[in-house]
């Protein structure tokens, strides 16, 4: 039986990874689960320098999910390289940074400093719908999205994965643009921008009025776009958006992903991700899959 | 410190102390690793819900490898966890956070602070200060003074209510100045304004205070960045000012805090 993938020249022990965001840099969760054991683990979004991030409330739960508006706060690639880096060197999984900016300048530097790092892929994150600068303004236009996605490729060491926001007219046209850039591959979705309202208090659940919802309901929305994306491309998807169990999981990748990512979950149960491993090899066994290439984009 | 865990626990009793203020004594295996001022994340059954309600641990009894929750029924996840009866089994993750730092407390006039739902985890803060001098100064809303009558096994008892019905008229700052209470040392659990208020007599009659802050939570365990505090210097896990109050809290020296 094989659960190894390949995304971009990478060889994935499984395709199981963390959602960026979800999961710090693994040091929190190496309590519960055997990073070892996973794909990969996919990092917080990092910058140039420290982001404070948002004011609180942070977070509100929402009806089969969440909303979160951390606004990518992070300590600056210099603490990350020092810190993070060095613990995930320690574990025999696959390394991808994700790296976040406000100008085209920031992510450069950022992605020129992880040149010589035991980094396997990076992840650029343009699709985070909680800050006001960078982020998402290039992910919610196709030339924006092209220009930045070129000038990365150009300057990265390691393969890019570009990650797409939801929040876009067409995902097919965004991952088009990606592709056409020289993106090695993409990965979706981000959080869907929502709000809550607090019908007592009178006042928005998240002091940043908005958030980016995560969680089981978004699901379907995800599948979908993983779906269209796949039909648009022929890179890599790593696919995400409320992936909670191993069934979930199999669904990306019969709509088309090579990889897939748990994220909100990992809140829920700090062993989600380790539970979608053991339960893909076990859906593999019942269901007589020799490859879990030969299922991918199957539907 | 123990492992965090994520694992069933039983439910011993339950019951309702005051008006919305419910309690349930839960098994579970780290019970005897809980130090006072900890919290566990409790999962309500209900699909539709995602995270865990962070509930802070009113009691230990480590014979029964138990403890006790003293919460407030605030939305859907507090108002299931309140139709729980006995051999129901819960899941829970914990314990979380750091405690109240007991020891800066031996030898001293120690007066520990609640304030509404921040009372229930002074009350085994105040059971394991058996080398200082403790007061208690609790502060409710009327005359359902929950857990009021526990204290005074612990400690000199004093009240205060916001109507005037039990003890002092007023806040727990009033109480404490209204019964000259020695104070070296406060460990305290409440709403923000009270926790300011405190930070602030602290400073004014030279007394160290300890706060334990509360905040909207995602994963509990320092991951999500989701519950940081303001801190006056740069602390060395976000290389900015902000603390995550469920791994580097939830209880702070206030000298630490940007209130």
């Amino acid at each position: 039986m094989n659960t190894k993938v390949k995304i971009a020249g990478v060889e994935f022990k499984n395709p199981v990874m963390t959602a960026s965001g979800t999961f710090g840099s693994g040091m929190e969760y190496s309590e519960f689960v055997d990073l070892n054991k996973l794909g990969a683990v996919v990092t917080k979004g990092v910058a140039n320098v420290p982001w404070p991030g948002n004011p609180t409330p942070r977070v509100a739960e929402v009806y089969g999910g969440m909303l979160n508006a951390i606004g990518l706060q992070n300590p600056g690639i210099d603490v990350f390289i020092d810190r993070d880096l060095s613990f995930l060197s320690k574990y025999d999984t696959k390394v991808i940074v994700n790296v976040c900016g406000k100008s085209v300048e920031d992510y450069l530097e950022v992605v020129e400093r992880l040149g010589d790092q035991k980094v396997d892929m990076l992840e650029i994150n343009v699709s985070c719908p909680n800050v006001k600068e960078g982020a998402i303004a290039f992910g919610q236009n196709k030339d924006a999205l092209y220009d930045i996605t070129k000038r990365i490729k150009e300057k990265a060491k390691q393969p890019i994965i570009m990650k797409l926001s939801p929040n876009v007219t067409s995902i097919a046209e965004m991952a088009k643009a990606a592709e056409a850039a020289g993106a090695d591959a993409i990965s979706l979705i981000n959080t869907i921008t929502g709000m809550k309202i607090d019908i007592y208090k009178r006042q928005f659940a998240l002091a940043n009025k908005t958030g980016g919802m995560s969680g089981p309901a978004i699901k379907p929305v995800a599948v979908r776009m993983v779906y269209e994306a796949a039909h648009a491309v022929n890179i890599p998807i790593i696919g995400m958006g409320g992936i909670a169990n191993a069934e979930d999981a199999i669904e990306f990748i019969m709509a088309g992903a090579t990889a897939i990512a748990v994220g909100a979950m990992n809140f829920h149960d700090p062993y989600t991700t380790e539970k979608v491993v053991e339960g893909i090899e076990e859906y593999m066994k019942k269901c007589n899959v020799q490859d879990i290439n030969e299922i991918r984009g199957i539907v | 410190m123990a492992n965090k865990m994520k694992k069933e626990a039983k439910v011993l009793s339950c019951g309702l102390l005051a008006d919305g203020i419910y309690e349930l004594w839960l098994e579970t295996p780290f019970a005897k690793d809980v130090v006072p001022g900890q919290f566990v994340g409790v999962y309500p059954v209900n699909k539709a819900t995602l995270l865990p309600r962070p509930i802070s641990v009113c009691e230990v009894d480590a014979e029964r490898s138990a403890i006790r929750l003293v919460y407030r029924v605030v939305g859907s996840g507090t108002a299931e966890f309140s139709l729980y009866r006995p051999d129901d089994y819960i899941m829970i993750l914990g314990p979380l956070g750091n405690g109240f730092p007991l020891d800066k407390a031996n030898g001293k006039n120690v007066v520990v602070m609640g304030g509404g739902i921040g009372v229930p985890p002074l009350l085994e803060t105040a059971k394991r200060l058996t080398d200082a001098k403790v007061s208690a100064v609790m502060g409710y809303r009327n005359s359902e003074t929950f857990l009021s009558d526990e204290f005074e096994k612990y400690s000199d008892m004093y009240i205060a209510t916001e109507d005037g019905s039990v003890g002092t008229n007023g806040n727990v700052i009033d109480a404490l100045k209204a019964n000259d209470i020695k104070c070296d040392v406060i460990f305290a659990c409440g709403p923000m304004p009270m926790l300011r208020a405190i930070k602030a007599y602290a400073g004014e009659i030279g007394a160290k205070a300890y706060l334990s802050l509360e905040e909207r939570m995602a994963c509990g365990v320092g991951a999500c960045l989701g519950c940081i505090t303001k801190t006056k210097e740069i602390d060395d896990h976000s290389r900015v000012h902000n603390a995550r109050i469920c791994t580097d809290g939830p209880v702070f020296d206030a000298d630490d805090l940007e209130m």
